[in-house]
């Protein structure tokens, strides 16, 4: 069990600290077609956030705020949203994962891919931030389970 | 049966570093992805998917399901964490 940090410096920085981080985890995401980044940048940006706020102010008051269930859920949404794109691409008349067949309402090809791209990177991008978070939470929470148990 | 674990897996690397024979030497300018693949990926990658960085084409486009198995690999990691760590009486 992680408990609170009390220090008001570690605490006062990391609730500053931690918007910006996941502002620029989010960065990462959207500018991965322009600069080096992407969805497991991203991802893992915005997981080590999380993870700050764990050692800052401990399990619990964190707890309040994301709970495991969820996180798992937002673990599966990621890769259910990178292959139901490319499923609606191979219902569409295309192959599978061939981003140019999504339909969307844009005229040239080439951007629907880069569209296409896009989303699957936000799909790998919240799988990857919800299971750092959640193998985190894990190994972090299995301590308290051995101690109350002995 | 263990000697015959070993023997299978010494024939499986054997039969590996016997295919190293054929692989195209490092940073050969005349092996086939350097002739045909890269240029490919170099020119067209704009035209195609108007996306200037070409690793993520690459990445997310050109070979889509290799990171569609990545992702599904993480989930794999995190599953399996949450299987073997968790609490079962919650």
């Amino acid at each position: 069990m992680i408990d609170r940090y009390e220090n008001i410096v570690i605490q006062t920085i990391c609730r500053i600290l931690i918007p910006f981080v996941q502002l620029y985890g989010l960065y990462v995401i959207m500018h991965g077609h322009y600069s080096p980044g992407g969805g497991f940048q991203g991802g893992v940006i915005l997981g080590t956030s999380f993870i700050l706020l764990m050692l800052a102010y401990g399990l619990e008051a964190s707890l309040r705020r994301l709970s495991l269930k969820a996180l798992t859920v937002f673990g599966s949404l990621g890769v259910l949203l990178y292959s139901g794109i490319g499923l609606v691409s191979l219902l569409m008349g295309g192959n599978y994962l061939d981003y140019g067949k999504l339909p969307l309402p844009i005229a040239s090809i080439a951007e629907i891919r880069a569209m296409g791209i896009l989303g699957i990177e936000i799909g790998v991008g919240i799988s990857v931030m919800a299971i750092m978070t959640t193998i985190f939470l894990a190994i972090a929470s299995y301590d308290t389970a051995g101690e109350k148990n002995g | 049966m263990r000697v015959l674990a070993l023997l299978i897996v010494l024939f499986t690397g054997g039969l590996l570093v016997y295919g190293i024979e054929d692989m195209p030497r490092w940073a050969d300018p005349q092996s086939p992805p350097s002739v045909h693949v890269s240029p490919r990926y170099i020119e067209k990658t704009v035209e195609e998917t108007k996306t200037p960085n070409m690793v993520t084409s690459v990445l997310a486009d050109y070979r889509g399901f290799d990171t569609l198995g990545e992702v599904t690999v993480i989930f794999t990691a995190g599953v399996a964490c949450l299987l073997l760590l968790r609490k079962e009486t919650e």
